[in-house]
């Protein structure tokens, strides 16, 4: 499965990057296993993803939670809780 | 049921005329207008910058008022939030809801800012003294949010 993965705020500035191109193995069908198969590529992300509290997610720009199932193509985000208003 | 995302400055007596103009149902207007403080967490700030996901700012934004007019008696809701680089003083966000009575106006409002803290995808970074840091979320924002999770629309 093919996914295009952005990071926002203080993630995106502790992985040095804005958005990746991914191809995921068939066993990675939800948000935490996304999060889990970034994460076991090691550093920048293990690090990131641990120092950075209560990350969220998003899939095709709607909050997800960590069962929400990826689609392939799907557009994925992580960033910090937010802080508008 | 507008909302926008911009960097320029917006007038609040525009908008809320605006707002009201064609409709001559609305009887009340409640609005609030957050502004960019000098002071955070002990720290002064100088400036603060507003970042956001395009398209999915739009589209929370647009569910949290469509929550907001299934839930109260609102005749429109308007949204209209800052990005970019903001100074102490400046206006960051606008909310404006009218209605027949002011008791569904005043809740709406409370109710449409309540989610936007929590749900809506803008960070702020902070640049003090110190040095450059991202603005922390707080429980505060959370439990604001979780009030309105119980049936009791007056509260």
């Amino acid at each position: 499965m093919k996914l295009t993965v952005l990071y926002f705020a203080r993630l995106r500035e502790a992985l040095g990057r804005d958005r990746e191109e991914v191809v995921v193995p068939v066993d990675v069908t939800t948000l935490a296993q996304l999060r889990a198969w970034l994460v076991a590529r090691g550093d920048p992300w293990a690090g990131a993803f641990t120092e950075i509290k209560r990350i969220r997610g998003a899939i095709d720009q709607a909050m997800a939670t960590d069962t929400t199932l990826l689609r392939d193509g799907a557009e994925v985000a992580f960033f910090p809780p937010v802080t508008g208003g | 049921m507008p909302v926008r995302v911009q960097r320029e400055d917006f007038d609040a007596g525009v908008e809320i005329a605006q707002l009201r103009a064609a409709n001559s149902a609305v009887g009340a207007v409640a609005c609030f207008i957050g502004v960019a403080r000098d002071r955070n967490d002990g720290e002064r700030v100088a400036t603060m910058t507003l970042e956001h996901y395009p398209g999915m700012t739009e589209s929370a934004l647009e569910d949290i008022c469509t929550k907001a007019k299934s839930r109260w008696n609102v005749l429109d809701v308007l949204i209209v939030h800052r990005i970019g680089e903001l100074r102490p003083t400046d206006q960051i966000v606008l909310v404006a809801v009218t209605s027949s009575h002011r008791g569904d106006a005043f809740d709406a409002c409370e109710f449409v800012m309540d989610y936007l803290k929590t749900e809506a995808p803008f960070w702020k970074k902070e640049s003090t003294p110190a040095g450059a840091r991202w603005v922390e979320a707080r429980d505060s924002d959370d439990t604001a949010r979780s009030r309105w999770a119980h049936d009791n629309d007056r509260r």
